[in-house]
């Protein structure tokens, strides 16, 4: 285990400028997508409405059967 | 009928027609790219020849910095499913959710594990494991690749399901028949192979870059030599996964093969388009240019004397060839809708009899489902023009591309390339060609199959959440900002890197 957690660390110390560029860009990235996006614009729709499954069921059904 | 809010439907597949086109921007490049990293790291493992090493580095590091800008992006598509295609994410259950999740899983695991041992393992692991971590990584990436393309196929031919009408979502019933189906297997080796021309393209691009410049010569020969051996492969066999694609197309979505062909009214020994225009007569007289008799018939069935359906026997109907009217479809459909909708009432209050006369009535009818959702018989003709011309700009560059190929492979054989400045310039703009035809691809896949999510089982308009359309057109904006800052940021990174080019020293890695 101390063995791979060294390789991570020897490996992220002996990157260049434009891998360090990399990683704050991923990381960034991730942020936005993660804490940003997912939390503030992309809640899953069926999720907010409802608690449980027969309510989303029921309300899917109304959705593609209502004449 | 039914209602729904055509611009929200227009801003969520505008959202995700975005989404999904940036993302394939760096998908491809990673899957191509990856097996030739693969490839120049075996060779230096076993040659040991510090050019090889060199190679394996300078190209690692742009795959790498492609990767990096690229990971992730294709996440939001998913977010993309269950805020704005609420319905559809529902109705699909977990046949969509278990390629995704298998996906998630197995080979972003199995990728992201081994990516680090690739890129962090000069000198710090074996040179046997860390050649195979590389190859890891192309398989990974592929094996990724495959999962997502097993959930777009089943979009395009739904098979291996079962409808349940209690929880209104379709159960897997046969795992292998959803993950091996002939779409998916076409649509994979068909979408792989022409990554793997992506890839070779970008070698190319760059070499021919440097060989222009009188830079790294003997580099850039080598990397044009095995780019352009693994591009004609891959292009030879990118036209015959193309082949058996438009084939399985014939079967299971045949108004699609109408709209790539513009075949309006079906004929026998029906005539394949090559290089010509579109009139806008809506007739078989609609193309000026050059026809290949009996060609579509030969590629949709094997044979010169099949039937092949055009758009108006699809909309129209046709007795003789036995193909049902869009009319006739659409009032199946609302008969299942209806019978759906009386089946759960029934249930709610208890009449079970009733309940299981409404379910065989909608199970009777369920193969039509989605036309019920359709008042004109013309809703279920998708854009022809658009349709035709993407896929035939994307045949000809794939033809093309088998040309330069074999061009830059005969020129490097024979050792005439740097003295070949056309071919140079050619072979500097072709990755710009590699990704316009690797794009439309997607936009004949998906502007094709339209106006369905799910061919014949649900259409687009019902697929969609009931959300504010100005949230829609916000994150639609998000998105096209953020994304045009990664590729400006990637281009940035790559060039700047290319500019340096390989460290002939055998120095640093990402």
């Amino acid at each position: 285990m101390k063995r791979i957690i060294n390789f991570y660390i020897e490996g992220f110390k002996s990157l260049q400028s434009h891998g360090i560029k990399l990683w704050i860009i991923i990381m960034i990235k991730l942020f936005i997508i993660f804490f940003i996006l997912k939390v503030f614009f992309f809640r899953d729709f069926l999720d907010t409405k409802f608690d449980n499954n027969t309510d989303k069921s029921n309300y899917v059904i109304e959705q593609l059967t209502k004449q | 009928m039914v209602d729904f809010d055509v611009a929200l439907v227009d801003w969520s597949r505008a959202q995700f027609a975005l989404t999904a086109i940036y993302h394939w921007i760096f998908v491809p490049l990673t899957l191509g790219l990856s097996f030739i990293v693969a490839f120049m790291h075996t060779m230096y493992y076993k040659t040991g020849d510090e050019e090889w090493k060199n190679m394996t580095k300078f190209w690692m590091k742009l795959f790498g910095i492609n990767f990096a800008i690229g990971v992730a992006t294709g996440i939001i598509l998913e977010f993309e499913f269950g805020t704005n295609w609420s319905n559809y994410s529902w109705f699909v259950g977990d046949i969509f959710g278990a390629p995704l999740a298998i996906e998630g899983i197995l080979a972003f695991f199995l990728e992201s594990t081994f990516i680090a041992v690739m890129f962090f393992g000069w000198e710090r692991v074996s040179k046997k494991f860390h050649m195979l971590s590389s190859w890891f990584v192309a398989f990974g990436s592929n094996l990724s690749a495959f999962w997502i393309l097993v959930a777009n196929a089943w979009m395009q031919n739904p098979v291996g399901m079962q409808f349940n009408p209690d929880t209104v979502r379709n159960e897997m019933a046969n795992f292998f028949d959803v993950a091996l189906s002939p779409t998916a297997v076409f649509k994979f080796l068909h979408t792989v192979s022409q990554a793997y021309i992506i890839g070779s393209l970008f070698v190319i691009a760059v070499s021919a870059w440097f060989i222009l410049r009188n830079r790294h010569i003997l580099f850039a020969r080598k990397s044009i030599l095995i780019a352009s051996v693994f591009g004609l492969l891959s292009s030879i066999f990118v036209a015959f996964t193309g082949d058996s694609s438009a084939s399985d197309v014939a079967q299971t979505q045949p108004m699609k093969l109408a709209a790539m062909e513009a075949l309006y009214d079906g004929e026998v020994n029906a005539d394949m388009y090559t290089i010509g225009v579109l009139n806008k007569a809506e007739d078989n007289d609609n193309f000026t240019g050059i026809r290949i008799p009996g060609m579509l018939s030969i590629l949709a069935f094997r044979d010169a004397n099949a039937f092949v359906p055009g758009v108006n026997d699809l909309v129209n109907g046709n007795e003789e060839q036995n193909i049902l009217s869009a009319e006739a479809r659409i009032e199946k459909g609302k008969i299942a809708i209806k019978a759906l909708a009386d089946y759960k009432e029934a249930k709610k209050q208890n009449k079970n009899k009733l309940a299981a006369e409404k379910l065989l009535e909608f199970e009777a009818n369920y193969e039509h489902f989605g036309y019920g959702y359709f008042n004109n018989k013309r809703e279920i003709v998708p854009n022809v023009p658009l349709t035709f011309y993407s896929f035939h700009i994307m045949v000809g560059l794939g033809l093309l591309f088998i040309l330069l190929f074999a061009w830059l492979l005969y020129a490097s054989l024979k050792q005439k390339i740097i003295q070949n400045k056309f071919l140079l310039h050619i072979s500097v703009w072709s990755i710009l060609f590699g990704y316009i035809a690797s794009e439309l691809g997607w936009v004949v896949a998906e502007a094709g199959r339209q106006p369905w999510t799910i061919q014949d089982i649900l259409p687009v308009s019902v697929s969609t959440s009931h959300l504010n359309v100005g949230s829609v057109q916000t994150t639609f904006f998000i998105f096209l900002g953020l994304f045009t800052i990664l590729l400006i940021a990637e281009i940035k990174i790559m060039v700047t890197q290319i500019k340096i080019g390989p460290d002939e020293k055998g120095g640093s890695h990402v």
